[in-house]
């Protein structure tokens, strides 16, 4: 349970370290015994005890969804109907599972929503990069406005975008095309991208700029062998956020990708809501095929973020 | 959800941070690129891609989507020019307007009882839990609030849809284990509780955000202050409306203002679970827009909706803004 306790900081700092600036360095405080080291000072009065029992009652309550469908994902519907929800499965039944992952091809959705979010991530970070170069370390004349254009990007609600998209994806033959869906979310991961490393990028370190362009590189070296060594901290853990981000995407995807074999996990897993072989256990079964990634992303990027923020943090 | 609500987030962090730093770190010199020499024109070839793909998937669509609220358009034949009837119907629209009332239920349960209870909760946890049975506790619990937030939403709102199915679903069977089958219900299907049903999910949702947020913003807080507030008799409440609440207003603002969004934005949820049913019970405008488009294929009417709720967006974000700016003002003059 540590790593999950130890994600969660990250998760929040490692979003505010890039911006640095932010009015008080709370983001910035060593992590993990970072917590300004309290004494604990008083005694625990049964007020106290009782605090802490409402919040733990509370975390139960919050976690019991997840526990419930992880019981009866591996329960027979006929168990389920005698010995009801909360009852341990009698036998390790499987079959909802493995009738749900074949119904959806799971690997297959896997393979999808890896495809797409992996894409995006790295051309998102890329975009971002170029841009943040050119309004961070450049200062391009106009770049507020472009910064307020891009925020603008942003904020919208997708569905203003929608049909357009859709009509354009459509004539341009890349309707139910994963490329359309991977061009997109490129477009809007890296718009908040921009922005962050823009911010990040004003502050880079001017001698090493000066001093490798005395040494006569190029721009496009200096970006290379200076700017991105550098940055790579902040941009993997960009590449993380984008990868997870669109990953949990629902609207666009949905609407781009309506034959089976081009969906993700997530809309494979809705659209199958009602479908007539989910029965109470198996429908169980999806939810949990569904959070399973989400679950194991959590777990494994947590190193890496981790890092992140460390390497991070020596500005 | 919560990918969007922590993006959000950030984004108006970074807002504060890099306007912050334009100022203060603006050199004294002219204004040059960071690297000497060379002229910054050429700087544009790096914007070129990135911009070039913003005005095709964002500005066109978004200006295209402008002109078509003033169209009828079924998707089949060109668009007709109908001035501004759309806007007319929508004003006269129940549904529109259902669709916003519905709005502001998710508010309630996406903004209003998350950021209050996220309050309380960060505070305990912070403040006292930690103190007095240690940080590890403290995080784990902080972790286990947030475990919802992880998920992408249409799967939150499967793994609790699961839970109040009408026939044999988790919640009715356990309400007849303990004696109370008669408050058995299809939850979901039934107008009357449909929307209160979809608020409770939302909460649990949401919660975890503020709460991380608002930890992470206490961690700046001096412990001293709580300590001296202690010793001077100031009880828990008084601590934590004298230093809590205003040490983290900023980041209060900053839950509210994305919640908020979040909130008139949500469409996974409703999608997955009710579809906007039983009748119009819990349409938001999101999946109204979404079901003009492509269930009615009203594209004409759908786009209206679209862009009247990306201007209550822009007037909501405006106005927090505002609000943040002038208290930030008056702060500064204190």
């Amino acid at each position: 349970m540590s790593t999950i306790i130890e994600e969660l900081d990250p998760e929040r700092r490692d979003v505010e370290l890039p911006t640095d600036a932010a009015p008080a360095p709370a983001a910035l405080t060593p992590r993990s015994g970072t917590r300004p080291r309290r004494r604990r000072t008083g005694k625990r009065t049964p007020g106290d005890w009782l605090v802490l029992v409402i919040a733990i009652v509370l975390g139960f309550f919050i976690a019991v969804p997840f526990l419930l469908i992880l019981v009866n994902s591996f329960k027979s519907p006929a168990d389920y109907n005698t010995s009801g929800p909360l009852a341990l499965p009698t036998e390790f039944y499987v079959d909802g599972l493995v009738a749900f992952w074949e119904r959806v091809n799971f690997p297959e959705k896997l393979w999808n929503s890896v495809f797409i979010s992996g894409l995006v991530a790295v051309f998102a970070v890329l975009i971002s990069m170029f841009n943040a170069f050119a309004l961070g370390i450049g200062r391009v004349k106009g770049r507020l406005w472009i910064v307020v254009l891009i925020l603008l990007a942003n904020m919208l609600p997708q569905e203003v975008l929608l049909y357009p998209l859709y009509f354009m994806f459509k004539e341009a033959g890349l309707y139910d095309s994963q490329w359309a869906v991977i061009i997109i979310f490129t477009v809007i991961q890296s718009a908040f991208g921009t922005y962050l490393l823009a911010s990040v990028y004003s502050t880079f370190p001017k001698e090493l700029l000066e001093a490798a362009s005395l040494d006569g590189a190029s721009r496009w070296q200096i970006l290379w062998r200076v700017v991105y060594p550098i940055s790579r901290p902040t941009l993997s853990v960009l590449l993380i956020f984008f990868f997870i981000w669109t990953w949990n995407e629902f609207l666009i995807p949905l609407t781009f990708l309506v034959s089976n074999a081009t969906q993700t996990v997530p809309v494979a897993i809705t659209v199958l809501q009602g479908d007539r072989l989910m029965d109470v256990t198996t429908t169980s079964a999806s939810a949990l095929l569904g959070l399973i990634p989400t679950l194991v992303f959590f777990l494994i990027f947590q190193r890496t973020l981790t890092r992140g923020i460390t390497a991070g943090a020596v500005k | 959800m919560s990918a969007l609500d922590t993006r959000a987030a950030t984004t108006i962090e970074a807002t504060d941070a890099a306007g912050g730093r334009r100022r203060s770190r603006r050199p004294a010199g002219p204004e040059d690129g960071l690297i000497p020499g060379a002229r910054r024109g050429t700087y544009w070839l790096y914007l070129v891609p990135g911009l070039a793909l913003l005005a095709v998937i964002v500005v066109v669509p978004l200006v295209w989507n402008v002109y078509l609220t003033f169209t009828e358009y079924r998707g089949i034949r060109p668009p007709e020019w109908i001035g501004l009837e759309n806007w007319v119907e929508l004003m006269g629209d129940r549904v529109f307007w259902t669709s916003f009332g519905n709005s502001i239920a998710m508010i309630l349960a996406m903004v209003i009882a998350p950021t209050l209870l996220g309050l309380l909760l960060a505070a305990m946890l912070f403040d006292l839990i930690g103190r007095k049975f240690g940080g590890r506790l403290a995080s784990f619990l902080r972790a286990t609030y947030y475990l919802p937030q992880i998920l992408p939403a249409v799967i939150a709102a499967i793994v609790i849809g699961w839970i109040l199915r009408p026939q044999n679903g988790a919640l009715n069977q356990v309400l007849e284990a303990v004696g109370l089958g008669d408050l058995a219900h299809n939850w979901l299907g039934s107008p009357d509780t449909a929307l209160p049903s979809l608020m409770v999910i939302m909460v649990w949702v949401q919660l975890g955000y503020p709460i991380v947020i608002f930890m992470a913003a206490l961690q700046r807080v001096d412990p001293e202050l709580y300590e001296a507030a202690e010793l001077d008799g100031a009880n828990w409440f008084q601590r934590f409306r004298a230093i809590t609440l205003g040490m983290i207003r900023p980041e209060i603002f900053v839950v509210t203002l994305t919640c908020t969004i979040a909130a008139l934005k949500v469409f996974g949820p409703v999608y997955a679970l009710t579809g906007g049913g039983p009748g119009t019970s819990t349409i938001v405008p999101a999946y109204y827009a979404y079901s003009e488009f492509f269930q009615s294929q009203q594209v004409g009417y759908g786009a209206t909706i679209a862009t009247a709720l990306t201007i209550v967006i822009a007037a909501v974000s405006v106005l927090f803004i505002l609000a943040q700016h002038r208290m930030e003002k008056k702060e500064a003059e204190r």
